[in-house]
């Protein structure tokens, strides 16, 4: 339970909904990734604080999660924009001009593989393979999948996502 | 009756506690234990609503709702479909079933109508009211929607008849695409199931190794081990206690045969793990799927649930006493993760990096218990092998290498998508008959085979019979089946660059060969890319290549040199130029590029020069303009901008 400034203890939810979360995994072998996959649902990010908890709870030293967490691409330890770009660059897209728009993404944002803009509204990444070789070059904002992309088509889609 | 897989009548003693051995057989034909036309009526209108006879009145619509269709807006098309169906008071004649991938996704989304076949592509929701007006109520095909065959411009009617697939053979996607992939009553009217059925009354454990041993398959995600000696290893092991993991970390760039049967067909994957567990005597599986493929996982997990339900998964499956159960594990993005050592220390919650071996899983696997690890292709193939026997699987493809392959064919190819072949078909058949040819009537100059793992394929070994052992002679690899093609303007140095960047950000630094080895050659690469190039450094590029392969832990170190040394063995000519002449023939590494204007062709219109980024092109109007080569950057908008195609490269 969080302390308000005031003194008195607050209702948490997203404490509640990670207490959850261990409830469910309690006991279960192998429970690390998955406890953090959803950990990272509920704060879309993980904090210090939250891995502590975790290391505590699963009685796993914090080195062993730390090392787990950077490990793994998919877990983030900073805050991240309300919408992921990934960029696909694999070889399907790589062939059929993947790069230029991740250039123009970089240029039109004006951040670099794996940062967040400093008004949190975009987080840039690229990525190996989304497995939509047949409309490449492909990139996805957040759950939606944009094919058959050219660069001079980047702006406006972007504008789209607030 | 409200599915197929309810019992009939209250006479049906099958429950999921007590099943009964028949019951998927009693589904499709029953009821055997009692005499009942209306209950055999029954059954016999339940199938004929999923598979419509050719000939009936009603129609089937089968939507392509694969990853690659629903990204062209297919369930847009989907929901105007039953919205105009109910306007036109033809929701009673026409049932809409929305599928996964059918392989074909550069054309989506795909809109077939059953029981004719007939075949629309890149239908729109705009589209819609057309087709329900002109071909559902008045039998008119629209022409226009239909497609066009890219070697002869032709349009072709029905699905079988488009190159595409009229030369492929479908067996494991032969359910991908035309059934409900969240429906189990639609996998069991199509003859799912029939395979455990036979397994499970009758067989013994030894059978079924046997039996799978006969077929001849070899795993499906790369190394093309014999799947039943992997089987009977893992039976074999001593243990109280053995796990099946299948293996869904699809990681190869350019591959999604795994993901498309994991969306269409998640059942044939469960039934393959299934027959599995009882022939190595396993009682728990797991599915370890990439993050990166959520709809894969949402149909999984349905798939699974309903297994259950129906007693499938569980205990006493099928009456047999034997039980089974099944969970999946999401990735979480890690390349290295799809090495069955490194995947099953990332299921027990490790950081995924390989063991040494041996031991190898099948005697020491998860949590040290001996483990059976195949891929999705792989344990579909299982059930047909059981329903239509090992000899019928084993007198497809070539002496050693048995059944058919799935290949994801994309890049500079006209038909992108997925190809189900039997081994032994030539790589030209694959890119010139079912892939269309090449985009732009361009030259073929290479076709990368396997991924980041596996080599590439020059022009004269185009008419190779693709097994896998004449792939590895070749350099390459079947890997996981990802086709990528290229041609012309595709630079084989900076492809090989691309791939060892990628292998180099997986690797996972336990092994130094990898982790320093694919550095060192990286460099190199990106130093001969940027016009750098220094005599040795091919040699040096070679000897690293071996020195990698030969040391690494695990099969990422293994085989990450095998794109540099494949392109070195079948394109040297291109390394040398990049390094002697400081020439990309292809047109690619901008370092080694310069841009000019062709005085002749200039009109002066100055568009080039507005869009310039650098300010590196001056003129006068209606003059011809100039480029000055120190200040341009290299970037190549001045020749996308060009009407009269004046800007040249060379």
């Amino acid at each position: 339970m969080a302390i308000c400034q005031c003194g008195n203890p607050v209702e948490d939810p997203k404490q509640q909904q990670l207490d959850a979360v261990f409830a469910k995994y309690s006991g279960q072998k192998g429970a690390l990734i998955p406890v953090l996959q959803e950990a990272q649902n509920i704060y879309g990010y993980l904090p210090t604080e939250v891995l502590e908890q975790i290391s505590k709870n699963l009685k796993i030293p914090f080195s062993k999660v730390y090392g787990v967490v950077t490990f793994y691409a998919q877990f983030h330890l900073k805050p991240r924009g309300r919408n992921i770009i990934r960029v696909c660059l694999g070889t399907a897209c790589h062939v059929r001009g993947g790069a230029k728009i991740f250039d123009r993404i970089r240029t039109e944002l004006t951040i670099d593989d794996g940062e967040t803009t400093p008004d949190l509204r975009y987080t840039l990444e690229s990525v190996a393979c989304i497995g939509a070789c047949g409309l490449a070059p492909v990139i996805m904002i957040n759950d939606d999948t944009h094919g058959r992309l050219t660069p001079d088509q980047i702006a406006d889609i972007l504008a789209k996502y607030e | 009756m409200k599915s197929l897989m309810d019992k009939c009548c209250d006479k049906c003693q099958s429950t999921v506690e007590n099943q009964c051995q028949g019951y998927i057989k009693c589904r499709l034909e029953g009821p055997f234990c009692h005499q009942d036309e209306g209950c055999k009526e029954k059954r016999a209108a339940f199938l004929a609503g999923i598979n419509i006879p050719a000939g009936s009145d009603k129609k089937k619509i089968l939507i392509c709702a694969g990853t690659g269709c629903i990204s062209s807006g297919s369930l847009k098309v989907s929901d105007k479909l039953v919205e105009e169906l109910e306007k036109a008071g033809l929701t009673g004649q026409v049932k809409v079933t929305t599928t996964g991938c059918h392989g074909f996704c550069e054309q989506g989304p795909i809109f077939i109508v059953e029981p004719q076949h007939v075949f629309y592509t890149r239908v729109q929701p705009e589209d819609v009211a057309e087709i329900v007006e002109s071909h559902l109520k008045n039998g008119q095909v629209v022409e226009r929607l239909l497609f066009h065959e890219p070697s002869t411009g032709q349009t072709v009617l029905e699905y079988n008849n488009v190159n595409f697939y009229a030369r492929q053979q479908r067996e494991v996607l032969h359910n991908c695409g035309h059934i409900d992939a969240d429906s189990i009553d639609e996998y069991v009217a199509n003859g799912g199931y029939l395979g455990l059925t036979k397994v499970l009354s009758g067989m013994s454990p030894t059978d079924v190794v046997e039996e799978v041993k006969k077929s001849g398959l070899r795993g499906r995600g790369g190394g093309g081990f014999p799947s039943g000696l992997k089987w009977q290893f893992t039976q074999q092991a001593a243990g109280d206690k053995k796990y099946v993991v299948c293996n869904a970390d699809e990681g190869d760039p350019g591959a999604f045969m795994d993901r498309s049967v994991l969306e269409g067909d998640p059942h044939s994957v469960i039934e393959g793990m299934l027959i599995c567990g009882y022939a190595i005597g396993a009682d728990e599986g797991y599915v370890y799927v990439r993050a990166e493929y959520p709809l894969a996982i949402k149909r999984l997990t349905t798939a699974i649930e309903k297994a259950e339900q129906y007693g499938l998964l569980g205990k006493n499956i099928l009456g047999s006493g034997f039980s089974f159960k099944l969970k999946i594990k999401a990735g979480a993005g890690a390349f290295v993760c799809g090495e069955e050592t490194a995947l099953l220390n990332s299921i027990e919650g490790l950081r995924g990096m390989p063991r040494p071996r041996p031991p190898f899983p099948a005697v020491k696997g998860l949590w040290e218990k001996p483990t059976n690890i195949n891929n999705v292709e792989t344990f579909a193939n299982v059930p047909l092998i059981f329903r239509k026997g090992a000899d019928w699987y084993a007198g497809i493809g070539t002496e050693k290498s048995k059944g058919t392959k799935v290949f994801a064919l994309t890049g500079k190819v006209n038909n992108t998508g997925l190809a189900e072949v039997p081994m032994g078909i030539t790589m030209r058949e694959i890119i010139f008959e079912i892939g269309g040819g090449i985009q732009g009537g361009k030259k073929f100059k290479a076709v990368q085979i396997g991924g980041p793992s596996g080599g590439c394929l020059p022009e004269n070994l185009l008419d190779l019979p693709i097994d896998y052992d004449s792939l590895t002679q070749a350099g390459a690899m079947m890997g996981s089946g990802g086709l990528v093609i290229m041609d012309e303007t595709t630079c084989m140095v900076d492809l090989a660059r691309f791939f060892l960047n990628f292998t180099q950000k997986e690797s996972c630094g336990k092994c130094i060969p990898c982790r320093e080895g694919t550095k060192r050659m990286l460099e190199i690469l990106e130093r001969i890319c940027d016009g750098q190039g220094r005599q040795g450094d091919i040699e040096t590029l070679e000897r690293l290549g071996n020195t990698i392969k030969s040391a690494s832990l695990c099969g990422l170190g293994q085989t990450a040199p095998n794109p540099v040394l494949a392109t070195l063995r079948y394109f040297r000519s291109e390394y040398e130029d990049h390094i002697n002449e400081k020439k990309c023939i292809a047109g690619v590494c901008s370092a080694l590029l310069t841009y000019f204007i062709d005085e002749e062709l200039c009109k002066g219109c100055s568009k080039c020069a507005k869009v310039c980024p650098a300010g590196a092109i001056t003129g006068v109007v209606k003059e011809p303009y100039k480029i000055d080569t120190d200040k341009c950057i290299k970037c190549g908008a001045c020749i996308d901008s060009c009407k009269f195609g004046a800007v040249k490269r060379g």
